[in-house]
């Protein structure tokens, strides 16, 4: 059988990945019968890493360390997991899961990192980084007394001014697509192109730029030669295409160490591939399945080197490798295909993981065999997460792709300059307090008065509150200006950009944290009697709430307006300031596990909650506040406007396996039903856990018993056991859905 | 408009009849079974009232999750005491399109309560014991002749009923009653029958409310011999 040719079309062209699909694919409406499971090749191969993963754990989270190498594309001599059995080759280091440094986002950061696990940086490296400028650098040289101050205060935390900004997802389809000396033709023209027009100063920085991006693309070529591959044309097979393409996402991941590296939308692309080997008969299922295997296997093993500080904020190291998988065509057909499925199977032949983060893109007319197959997933392994693909198809074509956990971008066309978050419950705290810290007592707001004494009015509060919003909304862009300015000027991510259009479409990215604190704490003063308590120092630092009050999660509209109103006031608030590069303002309902943090760093609030304890996760209601069952939570949050909160608006759903279902089956449809009627609300996200809160007490006792127990939290997913305790404390006590 | 008192609601009721479904537990009961794990219903004049429009308003909220087969399932305490505005809901649900169902513990039965019936696409029946001595001792009360009243009509009218029964260590974990249960159900429209195992979560009710649990004899059946009572009645009843 000879091997047929791609159906043309614009894609040979230009550059448009998407026309390629378009004419190319083979959507798939059948079941997962076809599957194959794990060949000996495969599982012999997983069983190695596991062996150093367990080994990786035993020494306290990292194996090994290279301090002398600074990484990037060519630092280091081409390492394997197990040369003569690979079929995907290629990782960060010479070694597998040992660590690079990449002190680009800040040389302090790199240091304590590493002496967070005992190593120390070379002194070579150190020497090399004082004559350099890296972002961090850049950053505090123009940030404002009043920028350091909220930042320390922690009204804004987890600013990307230390580290790798990440979010960015290059178009790692291009590299099999065209080859690599096609991208560097293309960037070429480019770079002439607007060298034509006025040299003013956003085209003389994008011209250099394109620079970077046509010397990076060389060194792609040169990074997949240390391999023995010559990535520079095309590839002709399936195995070729996931090789470069997985090159093209290795020379990210060693560039740089962006706090969420996503893959992007991968799957139904390569089946085009690997449906015409089949049909060739170069391949068959299980050699299929075996390639994918190995591919997820790489992923699995990407590391970065970040401080324990960082991982108390998003816990289990994570990469946030997004893979987008499913959804549905602009034209009616799906864009699930043979590959969507075998991409899922990997949970079942390398076990569950937390990497990559399988998001699954939800649609009303999405197959039913394959809504069936991922429901069965959800609840066999908790590894899998839910976008609403009508939502995002509508604003973002049908070739977008998911940053980190929940913001949707045109691969390849859009970029996000990420964000962090600022804590909404610090916000009105602080506007009660006349722009004080309600912790440390530091003036860090604008000086107004304290509140009085007697029971708070509503209407009063509301207003200080706005007051103080649209001091920090105004604050929050001008510091993420300032960020995104050094970040690109210091550490500019040059392969991933390379893999973008030159002209692209820019977010920043806001988010918010404590939405659901603050709506309660709102609903109390409103619908309850609060009175404030004060301290020595006259600052409110406690409340005394008498009475009920309805909270968010109940799909009370009482409550679920104030939340709603708390977005759309935040996200125009921002839009009042400009945005570096003319960047579009998007904000995003999302806390990862950085909930616990930031509810350690917040006095106590109006609604009961006391200082120190830990915030709902995302868009969450508050732990056991939610009294009428799941689907009345997730109506409350089904009502939040995705258009106000177009990064994204994340919630995690625990349930009972027995609670959603007598059996199996039942279990099943019961979790497809709920995810098309939240969905078909215009809701946005859902990380599905279907598992016992008495296995998770179990696991944090003895976590030797469950080595790849992987939870569902804010936007991801973790190995359980590497949670810290308090973390594992905090979704423990998240509500579960139980009836009994 | 009629109004009827509501003790509470689970909006992912997956358990009481097909699907996902809303489920309205009306406050109020008859009965006073031993082991009852919502006792706070017991009280026909507590709860909150309620009107029909507004439950019809938040079935609507719930109506995108329903799917082919979820919808509404009307629980208690026992719905079946406030039978006139069962009646009302229940013709809500068949104006909304909605599949509805009624669960009961056969505790009362009327023509009110048949009315009720006509109208649900399906009523769960707990049959707490299948002999009229033991039914009492369960239920503390001496009804066991209203239960088969109701029996004989479900059996005249076909109406397409789930069968339960809670299972306890020392009550009826036996061959015999399972006998019972397959004898007393026997000519029903039975889609399903389940054996339920007993727990104690209910017991911390009530003690909130200041009463002394009954069941306190009472032991979760062992989880083998509940799979062997379960084949028992399987093959009782020809399945």
């Amino acid at each position: 059988m000879s091997k047929a040719e791609f159906i043309p079309g614009n894609w040979q062209q230009s550059i448009d990945v998407r026309d390629f699909i378009q004419h190319n694919v083979r959507p798939y409406e059948g079941d997962d019968a076809f599957l194959a499971g794990p060949t000996a090749r495969t599982t012999a191969l997983n069983a190695k890493y596991e062996r150093l993963k367990r080994l990786e754990q035993e020494l306290g989270g990292v194996i090994d360390i290279d301090t002398t190498t600074v990484s990037s594309l060519l630092n280091y001599s081409p390492g394997y997991l197990d040369k003569n059995q690979e079929l995907i080759v290629g990782l960060q280091t010479n070694r597998p899961l040992k660590r690079g440094v990449n002190p680009f986002g800040g040389i302090r950061m790199a240091e304590q990192a590493c002496e967070g696990y005992g190593f120390e940086l070379s002194p070579k490296v150190l020497e090399h980084f004082q004559y350099r400028t890296t972002h961090n650098d850049g950053v505090f040289r123009v940030y404002t007394p009043e920028m350091r101050a909220v930042r320390r205060s922690g009204v804004i935390t987890g600013l990307p001014d230390a580290y790798g900004r990440g979010r960015i997802i290059g178009d790692y389809r291009r590299v099999p697509l065209y080859g690599v000396n096609a991208l560097i033709k293309q960037k070429e023209a480019d770079k002439l192109a607007l060298g034509q027009g006025n040299m003013d100063e956003e085209t003389i920085r994008l011209s250099e730029e394109v620079y970077r991006h046509i010397d990076f693309l060389g060194k792609l070529k040169e990074m997949a030669a240390t391999y023995g591959y010559d990535i520079a044309d095309p590839a002709r097979t399936a195995r070729e295409a996931t090789q470069w393409l997985y090159f093209a996402y290795l020379a990210a991941i060693k560039e740089q160490n962006g706090a969420a590296m996503s893959l992007g939308r991968v799957s139904s692309f390569l089946d085009i591939y690997f449906e015409r080997d089949i049909a060739a008969g170069e391949l068959d299922e299980s050699g299929a399945q075996e390639i994918i295997d190995d591919f997820v296997l790489k992923l699995r093993m990407a590391r970065q080197l970040r401080t324990p500080d960082y991982n108390e904020l998003f816990a289990g190291d994570p990469m946030w490798i997004t893979e987008a998988i499913g959804g549905m065509g602009l034209d009616g057909r799906t864009l699930v295909t043979k590959s969507s499925y075998r991409f899922l199977n990997t949970l079942r032949n390398l076990g569950a993981a937390p990497e990559p983060n399988l998001t699954v893109l939800w649609a009303e007319k999405l197959p039913a065999p394959f809504k069936d197959f991922c429901a069965k997933l959800s609840i066999e392994t908790d590894s899998l997460q839910y976008e609403n693909d009508d939502l995002m198809r509508e604003r973002f074509g049908d070739d977008y792709a998911i940053a980190c956990c929940v913001s949707a971008a045109k691969v390849g066309k859009q970029m996000q300059f990420f964000g962090a978050r600022c804590n909404l419950a610090k916000i009105l705290l602080m506007a009660l307090n006349g722009g004080r810290d309600e912790v440390s007592g530091e003036q860090v707001g604008p000086v107004g008065d304290v509140i009085g004494d007697g029971v708070l009015d509503f209407d009063d509060v509301r207003q200080r509150y706005r007051r103080y919003l649209e001091w920090l909304s105004h604050l929050y862009v001008n510091t993420m200006n300032v960020i995104h300015y050094m970040h690109d000027k210091y550490a500019y991510e040059k392969i991933q950009m390379a893999l973008h259009d030159t002209q692209v479409e820019r977010f920043m990215s806001f988010g918010a944290a404590g939405l659901s604190v603050t709506t309660d704490s709102f609903s109390a003063i409103k619908y309850a009697r609060v009175t404030p308590v004060k301290d020595a120092r006259g600052l409110v630092t406690d409340f005394k709430t008498e009475g009920d009050f309805p909270a968010y999660g109940n799909d009370d509209d009482r409550a679920d307006s104030i939340a709603r109103e708390l977005c759309d006031e935040l996200i125009g608030e921002l839009r009042k300031t400009p945005t570096y590069r003319d960047a579009i303002h998007t904000l995003s309902i999302l806390t990862i596990t950085s909930n616990v943090v930031y509810g350690k760093k917040t006095g106590s609030t109006p609604d009961g909650r006391k200082k120190g304890e830990p915030f709902a996760p995302g868009a969450n209601p508050m732990h056991r506040r939610d009294k009428c069952g799941a689907l009345a939570s997730l109506n409350s949050i089904a009502k939040l406007c995705y258009d106000s909160c177009r990064d994204g608006i994340s919630n995690t759903f625990s349930i009972v396996p027995e609670t959603l279902g007598r059996d199996l089956k039942d279990q099943q449809d019961n979790l497809v039903a709920l995810l098309n009627g939240y969905f078909s609300q215009k809701a946005h996200h859902l990380n599905v856990n279907v598992l016992n809160r008495e296995k998770l007490i179990d696991a944090m006792d003895h976590p030797e018993k469950y080595p790849n127990l992987t939870i569902r939290v804010s936007g991801y997913a973790v190995n359980f056991s590497a949670l810290s305790r308090k973390q594992q404390e905090e979704v423990i006590s998240r509500t579960y859905h139980k009836q009994l | 408009m009629t109004t009827g008192r509501v003790h509470s609601y689970e909006t992912l009721g997956a358990l009481d009849g097909p699907g996902l479904r809303l489920v309205i537990f009306l406050q109020g009961c008859p009965l006073r079974c031993c082991y009852c794990h919502n006792p706070d219903t017991w009280d026909v004049a507590a709860g909150q009232p309620t009107s029909v429009a507004d439950i019809s308003q938040r079935i609507t909220r719930f109506m995108p999750y329903f799917g082919h087969r979820g919808g509404v399932t009307l629980s208690g305490g026992e719905p079946l005491l406030q039978a006139a505005f069962c009646v009302e809901i229940l013709r809500e649900c068949r104006r909304l399109g909605v599949h509805s169902a009624i669960d009961t513990g056969g505790g009362v039965w009327n023509d009110v309560c048949r009315q009720a019936a006509d109208l649900a696409d399906i009523v769960i029946l707990d049959i707490k014991a299948a002999n009229a001595e033991l039914w009492q001792a369960v239920t503390g009360r001496d009804g066991f002749s209203t239960l088969l009243q109701l029996i004989a009509d479900f059996r005249a009218s076909q109406r397409p009923v789930w069968i339960r029964q809670v299972v306890a260590k020392g009550l009826n974990d036996r061959p015999k009653a399972m006998r019972e249960l397959a004898a007393l159900v026997a000519g029903l429209n039975c889609e399903r029958v389940e054996l339920l195992p007993y727990h104690e979560m209910g017991r911390s009710k009530w003690e909130k409310l200041g009463l002394d649990y009954a069941a306190k004899q009472l032991q979760p059946p062992m989880p083998a011999l509940l799979a062997d009572l379960e084949k028992v009645l399987a093959a009782l009843r020809g399945g």
